[in-house]
Parts: structure tokens; sequence; C-alpha cells
């Protein structure tokens, strides 16, 4: 994964983000713009995994635990608390940092990597559901309902747009996050680290401060995306919130698109909904969308490490060669 | 608490243990062998146990008959997916492995919901309901046939990997695969047959479970996680620990229902999973790295 080290032109990020902007200007449907929102979230959700998975190599199975915390988090501050909903973004936001911090200190201590850190984070995200699944404050089972209630001040926007602006923001801040990490001596620490944990150790980084580091980022960023999905749908519950589906589903997007590159979360996400979109509307089949994706996922691994991005970085590397 | 409420929970939990056993028994030779973690496991189990359900429904076989079907036809399965597919394509690397069976499993799992429909199915024979009475607690039948054949199955596992050739191969490439190829063992083909067998258990598995048990294209989920805790809690790569382990896992599932209630009792098998990973990795019966 060289791509990672080449940083993205500005004139790159200036046009993607005039496209996102522009869009609900030019597609106002209410379909539309949902479309952009679900887009978006996966691609902020995405990077979530993407900065730990992708830049750190930390491979997880187990990311929507912080979404869900976050998302638990979020409510339970405007529904048992009765404060403002827009108060529950940073409350998600620190909650998703803590439990990306537990899992990490417990399971970098324990020295698990690969397959075994993997699997480590699905038994919590699983934990974590059954818990939320038991007890009175997150409303058992039935899970919790917020109510509609429509004003800006409220986390609910009268128009689709504001949701869209919104999530917007939060995806480029998420987008500013990887770029960063692709310029940053930390991010460099991460790159040294996925690509050789041992080597990276004897050139004098300290790993595990590093691996806990980047899962307090991470998490911040999936609590952020839960909170942000419950206001949107106005509804948590445990399967929601913790199902391993939705934990599939940031790896996807980032696998799909390119894990350890800016805008592979993005690429992925744009594609998924494209995909299960158009799917929807041509077919009745269930699981049609799903099963591309897998099959896009096994084809990625065996030929395009890199993602469905490095089609584009590689002929542009291919260019650049030539000129010289 | 009444006795007899205890030892019936306890005899469920061993009985439940079993079926857990015989799912993890080929997840522990996948993994003891190749090191590979087959996230797949749980979506293979699934078509084998709409293999059976088909061969019931369609072609009129009894499921424990089908079982000289189900195993060969899951062995070559295996066989020629790890040959074709996940060997080519993973080249070598433990974390693509395990992302190329996920990305099967998302695969299988996904075609079984458009050619199966997502609806749960169960099958009815002569003998669904008979019941035995075992102690104190009356007992199904094919819960208590699936249980002797579980433990069965990983003795002669057992027994296989000690006295034939392919069971000694199979430790070589385990132990050493350099010195395995030095001697003149194709580890290829060795990864290829230990995939294949790893498979034929979980034929084996849907024969049994689809009498007592019922089969929808994510009945797999149930089991993924629940066979990952045997595997580990026992020790990767150890019959003795997929048993051992298998029975713990289930008296666990029971009573944790029995005394946390039937939410709250189903963390124990996701603590214990997440204690072992970070207590004690190689599990009870694993050889210590």
């Amino acid at each position: 994964m060289t791509s990672t080290l080449k940083p993205v032109p500005w004139a790159l990020h200036a046009g993607v983000l005039a496209v996102a902007v522009a869009f609900p200007f030019v597609f106002p449907s209410s379909f539309m713009v949902n479309f952009g929102v679900m887009a978006l979230f996966y691609a902020f959700i995405g990077q979530s995994w993407n900065i730990s998975g992708g830049y750190a190599g930390q491979l997880s199975f187990g990311h929507v635990a912080f979404f869900g915390v976050g998302a638990y988090a979020a409510t339970i501050v405007q529904l048992r608390f009765g404060l403002s909903p827009w108060l529950g973004l940073p409350v998600a936001a620190l909650a998703g940092a803590l439990v990306g911090g537990v899992i990490a200190v417990l399971s970098f201590r324990a020295g698990l990597r690969g397959s075994y850190f993997a699997l480590i984070t699905l038994a919590f995200a699983e934990v974590l559901r059954i818990v939320s699944n038991s007890i009175g404050i997150t409303g058992g089972g039935l899970g919790m309902l917020i109510p509609l209630k429509v004003s800006s001040e409220n986390f609910q926007f009268a128009e689709r747009s504001g949701f869209y602006f919104l999530i917007l923001v939060m995806a480029a801040g998420s987008i500013a996050l990887a770029e960063w990490l692709g310029r940053s001596r930390f991010g460099a620490q991460l790159a040294a680290i996925r690509e050789n944990e041992d080597s990276a150790r004897a050139l004098g980084i300290n790993v595990f401060a590093e691996k806990v580091k980047v899962m307090l980022l991470s998490g911040t960023i999936g609590g952020m995306g839960g909170c942000f999905f419950a206001q949107y749908f106005l509804y948590i519950d445990p399967l929601i919130a913790f199902g391993a589906d939705k934990s599939v589903e940031m790896l996807l997007v980032s696998m799909i698109g390119g894990a350890g590159t800016v805008y592979g979360p993005l690429v992925g996400a744009v594609l998924l909904a494209l995909v299960s979109d158009v799917t929807r509307s041509l077919t009745q089949i269930q699981g049609l969308s799903l099963v591309l994706y897998g099959a896009l996922l096994v084809v990625i691994i065996a030929y395009l490490p890199n993602g469905l991005i490095d089609l584009f970085t590689r002929k542009r590397r291919r260019r650049d060669g030539a000129k010289k | 608490m009444d006795a007899t409420i205890i030892a019936s929970a306890a005899i469920n939990g061993l009985l439940l243990g079993g079926i857990y056993t015989l799912v993890a028994s080929g997840l522990t030779l996948i993994y003891g062998v190749l090191h590979i973690i087959n996230f797949a496991h749980g979506s293979m189990l699934m078509l084998a146990m709409f293999g059976v359900y088909y061969l019931l429904t369609l072609l009129g076989i009894d499921p424990y008959l089908s079982i000289f079907i189900m195993v060969p036809a899951m062995y070559v399965f295996g066989y020629l997916l790890y040959k074709g597919l996940i060997g080519r394509l993973s080249s070598g690397k433990d974390e693509n492995i395990l992302l190329v069976t996920l990305g099967l499993s998302i695969l299988i799992e996904n075609l079984a919901l458009m050619f199966f429909k997502g609806d749960s199915r169960t099958i009815l024979v002569s003998y669904s309901d008979r019941m035995v009475e075992l102690g104190p607690t009356l007992v199904p039948l094919p819960k208590l046939i699936s249980f002797v054949v579980a433990m069965v199955l990983c003795i002669a596992l057992g027994l296989f990997m000690q006295r034939t050739d392919t069971g000694r191969s199979i430790r070589a490439v385990a132990k050493e695969r350099v010195g395995a190829r030095l001697v003149g063992i194709d580890v290829d083909r060795i990864f290829a047959i230990s995939y294949g067998i790893g498979l034929a258990t979980l034929g084996a598995a849907a024969c049994l479970m689809m009498p007592i048990f019922y089969v929808s294209p994510s009945v797999g989920h149930v089991f993924v996680l629940v066979a990952f805790t045997v595997v580990v809690l026992g020790g990767m790569g150890s019959f003795l620990g997929a048993v051992v382990g298998g029975l713990i896992i289930g008296l666990t599932e029971s009573f944790g229902g029995l005394f946390l209630g039937e939410s709250m009792g189903q963390i124990g098998i996701s603590l214990i999973f997440i204690l072992i990973l970070l207590l004690r990795p190689s599990g009870l019966f694993g050889a210590r790295q």
C-alpha cells in the first residue's frame, strides 16, 4: 500500500467538495438527497474503520461497537437527561473514544494482532449488544424512539438537506483527518506499524501507544456517526446499534474503495449506495446488492489490494512514470 | 433452586454442547493446520443444512442417511473451494484469508437469500418428537443421537490424525510447513484436504442438526461466534479441546439462561471468548507458543 504516502492534490479536494455541495441543488428530490445522506454517512463511518483498519492495519470486525455506543450515549443524554440533542454529538464522540480506548488497551496489552484482534472486536460488539438488550436505560429490546419535534435546535431539520449538509461537514472533516494522516509523522508511524510491527518497534516507535491513539480517533468518528444515525432515523435498538452487518459494511466500503487511502471510504460508500438503490429499484430480489459486494471484496483482495481507487492512481502513476 | 431444575439444565447444556463440538471440530482442524480463520464456517454449515433439507423434501432421503451423501459432498466442495479459490486468492497472508472467507460468507449467504428466501424452515421426521428419559428430565431423541455421534466423530478424527498417513502429513504440515515440504509432502494438497475434512464435518453436523433445528440463510450467524469460542477455549487445533470447550460453552449457555434470564444469559459465551483471548490465548489444551 504505497498510495497513502502520496498526498492527494488540493485541486481534487476542491473539486470533490464542490460536487458534494452542489449535489442537493442539482438533485433536490428527497429521494436523491436521502441517497446523498446515506452515501456520506457510510463514507463517514467507513473512514472510522479506514483510519484504524486501513492506515494502521488493525483489522476489526466489530467497529459497530463505536457506532452503537455513540448512538445510545447521544440518545440517552437527550431522552433520559433531557439535554439538547446537539450535546449528544460530543457525548457520542467521547463515548466512542472511550470504548475504542478500552478495547485497544485490553487487546493490544494482551498482544492480539491480525485475525485475533478482528475476532475479539466482534466479541466486544456482541457483549455491548447483549447488554443494551438487557438493561433498562437503553429501553432493552424495544429500543428508543426519539419524539418528532422539527426544529434545527432540536437536531431535526425541516428539509432533508439540513441533514445532508451536516453529514457533509462531518464527512469532509473525516477526509481532512485522513489527509492529515497521509502527511503527518503520526500517519507515517501508523504505516510503519501496518507494514511490519516488529520493525516499527525496532525503529523506536511506541507501537502500543500509537495503536491506542488510532483507536481513540477511530472510536470518536464511529461514535459521532452513531449520533447522526439516531437523529436521522429517530430510532435506535440493539440490533441496529450493534448488528454485525454494520461492522461488515464499514469494512466493506473502505476495503472496496481502498483501505488506507483518503477517498477509499467515499468511493466505496457511493458505490454501495448506488448498487443497493439500483438493485432495489430494478428487481425485487433480496440480497442481490450484497452478493455483488461480497464478490467484489474477494476480487479486490485478490487483484486490487488498494481498492477501486487504485484504478485511478495506478493510471496516474504510470503517466507520471512516462514523463520521467 | 430446585436440584432437578439444575440437573436438567446441566443435561440440556451438555447436549447443546455436543452440537457446538460438532460445528467446532471442523473449524479447529482448519485452524490447526492452515492457521487460517475460516470466517465462512457458518455459511458453509447453512449450505449443508439446506442440502439436507432438500434431500429430504425433494428426494425423501432421511437426514441420518444423508450423512453418506453430505459428508463426501462437502469434502469435495471444500477441497475444490480451497484449490480453486481460497488458496489461490489469498496468497498466503492470514489476514487476506480472513477477508476472503468473509467475502465468501457474504456472497454465499446472500445467494442463499436470493434462492431460498429469508424464512426459517424445519423438517418433520417420524422421530422428531420422540423423547427419552434421561435422569430427571426428558430429552428429544435426535438431540441425544447428535450428542453421541458428535463424540464418536471427534474420537474418529483424533484417531485419523494419529494413525493414518494423511493424518500424519496433516500434523507435519501444521507443525513445520517448510520441513514437511522438504520430506516430500505436497503441502498445497494437504491444505486442500484439511479444508475439505473441515467442511465434511459440517456435512455430518448438518444431518444431525436438521431434525432438531431450523435452517435459514442467516442460521450460520448463530454458530460463528460460538464455534470460534469453542475453538479458542479448547485450544486451536485440539479435538479434545473442541469436546471440552463445546461442553463448557453448552453448559455456560444453559446456566446463563437459567440464572441471568433469556437476554443477559447469552453474554457468557462472548465474555469467555474475550477473557480467553486476553488471558490465555493458547486455550485449555492448545500448545503454548
